[in-house]
């Protein structure tokens, strides 16, 4: 679950100020300001470059040049699912056919509930258990269009019992 | 059984929590807790045979006895037949270490992986955990230095260049400052090895980090981690913190007058940061962008300053070199390729994980003897080696011995040790415009044959599928590949070319069904 903040400048600068002392500050601050408001606010742009004394082209430059870093604000959970080779092996393609026509949207896109938004990654590092989905930081292996479907409700509407885990993968 | 602790193993392992780890872990207290069993549960990292996850180990009298795949609902089962002291149950599979694809393999990297508590740091002593960095923390910069050149040990990132000789450049540089940074963007499909061993031994990187720094007199160092591994992350911040309470890290080591800090930095979903200047632009702040070498990142890398990039499976080979010696690690292997290495089995396989074993084992051996053949059930038809830059190679290829020249000369690499395994549903031509798909998404822009021949490639492939002048298209394609090779600046857009070459050579015949037979042979299967 993404408990995300609303967008607040103060709220940035605090974490500006928490992580300027690192060396090659820009990446991690990004980081916290992800984790923090969900995605990076248009805000953040000139606001990083002043604390940072950085020009906001070079600002943007890295947070545009980054696949994990997000613009607009996600949905409550975020899907990434694997279309790298060990994955298409195992019927990623399929997969990837089956989510967005499950949820209705295509890559980057989030649903019309706003439970999630569903991104494509290039491996997940279970690429002996493929096909591989994350969804915010839990990992699922052996993906089949059905434990996919298992998943998204489990996370949408949790039981007791975490996601995906009711019945055996294979 | 009661009074007795028990200990069992339930592991952390990424891979092992993608099919329930954790609900079999919290079933097994539940269980426990009702029957008024004391046991402990240790949370380890994995023994590398993923099929068998979330694979429970308990330990007995006569060793760990291993219960897999287990699941929260497998739990009272387990219980009602006494798997607390080994007792049989349809998931059995005996005592782990006797399991033949753990018993064949020889773990040198991987040792302690799945068997010791990831995060502590009295197990990873209690199995020999840092010997190497006490008799670095003994010798020279000098000494240290030949001790890793004599063991041959090549970089395992994929590039195999001699860790001993690139240490040696650094060693000798003359700065007010260095570095030692890991290389953790373990980007490749197929490939988990860095993950693993982050994961189930944390200390053995911080361990081979710390020797590096000694040796070539850095007193900082990062590792560079995926986005995509945020356990593995957690795993080795937290290993992090334990080794600075311990006195394993910061200044002063264990009372020397060495120093080293070490941080950990997160990507942000970007493949080219696994090249290693890229890598070291990202550790700035900065895009990552490839850098021209020269200058050597071994003399100007982060920050300006003289560095050592390493993998991190070439810096986890290092504690055993230096405990065990140079000689005793050059001994495993085939002519220039030296030590293990841990194969990773993907994609379709039966039996897909880790299989640590010299250099010199052939692709056959580790597809039948190890995988078992398809999950499918159905002929392979191609395995990739090396990740998303390595070569397709049909089943005709399957005795090529696993070494670094055996390889090169096949345009395949043995890169990573990744292994990714394809049965004959697979349409080559397709597998091939991925490739350059990849390069468009991934590319980091800086030269042109991959920035923009990556999208012509990806345009042409189209059309041959498409069947738009499959001949001239073809020339067309394989000009554009032999420009892409030759006119790179890094191995992104150099080696991009190699699946798609192999793929044309080894299947030509996919590249010239047409649309209608495509969509009908797709259909059939």
């Amino acid at each position: 679950m993404n408990a995300c903040q609303p967008w607040s400048v103060e709220r940035a600068r605090t974490i500006v100020a928490d992580n300027r002392h690192l060396r090659g500050a820009l990446l991690p601050i990004l980081h916290a300001l992800q984790e923090e408001f969900g995605y990076i606010d248009e805000q953040a742009i000139p606001l990083l470059a002043g604390e940072l004394n950085l020009s906001r082209a070079d600002v943007h430059g890295v947070v545009s040049f980054y696949h994990e870093f997000r613009r607009e604000k996600p949905g409550r959970h975020v899907i990434k699912v694997c279309r790298a080779e060990a994955c298409q092996a195992m019927g990623a393609n399929a997969l990837v056919d089956h989510i967005k026509a499950k949820l209705q949207v295509d890559f980057h896109g989030t649903t019309a509930d706003g439970a999630f938004t569903l991104e494509q990654v290039f491996c997940l590092g279970n690429c002996a258990l493929s096909p591989a989905v994350m969804v915010d930081e839990h990992l699922y292996g052996r993906v089949s269009p059905a434990r996919f479907d298992a998943i998204a409700a489990e996370t949408a509407h949790p039981t007791t019992r975490p996601a995906g885990q009711k019945e055996r993968a294979q | 059984m009661s009074g007795h602790l028990i200990t069992v193993y339930v592991p952390r392992d990424a891979a092992a929590l993608s099919l329930g780890a954790d609900s079999v872990a919290a079933a097994i207290r539940a269980e426990a807790a009702k029957r008024e069993l004391p046991l402990r549960i240790v949370r380890n990292g994995s023994r590398g045979m993923l099929w068998m996850e979330p694979l429970v180990e308990v330990e007995t009298p006569d060793g760990r006895v291993a219960y897999g795949s287990v699941t929260a609902d497998d739990v009272p089962s387990l219980f009602e037949a006494g798997f607390l002291s080994g007792g049989d149950h349809p998931l059995g599979q005996g005592l782990t270490e006797e399991i033949p694809y753990f018993k064949k393999q020889e773990r040198l990297t991987f040792a302690r992986c799945g068997v010791i508590d990831p995060l502590s740091v009295e197990d990873y002593r209690a199995h020999g955990g840092f010997r190497g960095l006490e008799n670095a923390l003994a010798m020279t910069q000098a000494e240290i230095v030949k001790t890793v050149t004599d063991s041959g040990l090549r970089g395992r990132g994929g590039a195999g260049f001699p860790t001993g000789i690139k240490w040696n450049t650094v060693m000798g540089a003359k700065a007010d400052e260095k570095f030692v940074c890991c290389n953790a963007d373990e980007g490749d499909s197929g490939t988990f090895a860095d993950r693993m061993i982050i994961e189930g031994d944390p200390f053995c990187l911080i361990e081979g980090m710390t020797i590096a720094a000694i040796a070539v007199g850095a007193t900082s160092g990062y590792v560079y981690m995926r986005s995509e591994y945020p356990h593995a992350t957690e795993t080795l911040r937290h290993a992090i913190k334990l080794a600075y309470d311990e006195g394993w890290l910061g200044d002063n080591i264990h009372g020397t007058s060495r120093t080293f800090h070490l941080d950990v930095r997160v990507g942000a979903g970007a493949y080219i940061c696994g090249e290693e200047t890229a890598m070291l632009e990202s550790l700035e702040g900065k895009r990552g962008m490839v850098r021209a070498k020269p200058p050597l990142p071994a003399l100007e890398g982060l920050f300006g300053k003289p560095t050592v990039v390493n993998n991190v499976l070439s810096l986890c080979s290092v504690p055993i070199i230096l405990d065990k010696g140079g000689a005793y690690y050059r001994d495993f292997g085939v002519g220039r390729s030296r030590g293990t290495l841990p194969f990773q089995l993907a994609g379709n396989l039966k039996h897909g994980g880790i299989v640590e074993k010299a250099f010199g084992i052939t692709l056959h051996e580790l597809l039948y003897d190890f995988g078992g053949g398809t999950i499918s059930g159905r002929p392979i038809r191609a395995v990739q080696v090396g990740g998303p830059l390595g070569a397709y190679l049909p089943p005709s290829q399957f005795d090529l011995p696993k070494d670094y020249e055996a390889f090169a000369a096949q345009e395949a690499m043995v890169g990573h040790g990744g292994i990714v395994v394809f049965d004959d549903t697979v349409d080559m031509a397709q597998q091939a415009r991925f490739a350059m798909e990849f390069c468009v998404a991934e590319s980091c822009g800086k030269c042109t044959p991959c920035r923009i021949g990556s999208t012509r490639g990806m345009e042409t492939i189209d059309k041959i599928i498409a069947g738009k002048n499959v001949d001239a298209n073809l020339t067309l394609l394989a000009d554009l590949c032999e420009v892409m090779v030759d006119g790179s600046l890094c191995a992104m857009g150099g080696m991009t070319p190699y699946p798609v070459r192999s793929a044309v050579k080894h299947f030509p015949e996919d590249f010239r069904r047409t649309p209608a037979v495509r969509v009908t042979h797709i259909a059939a299967e």
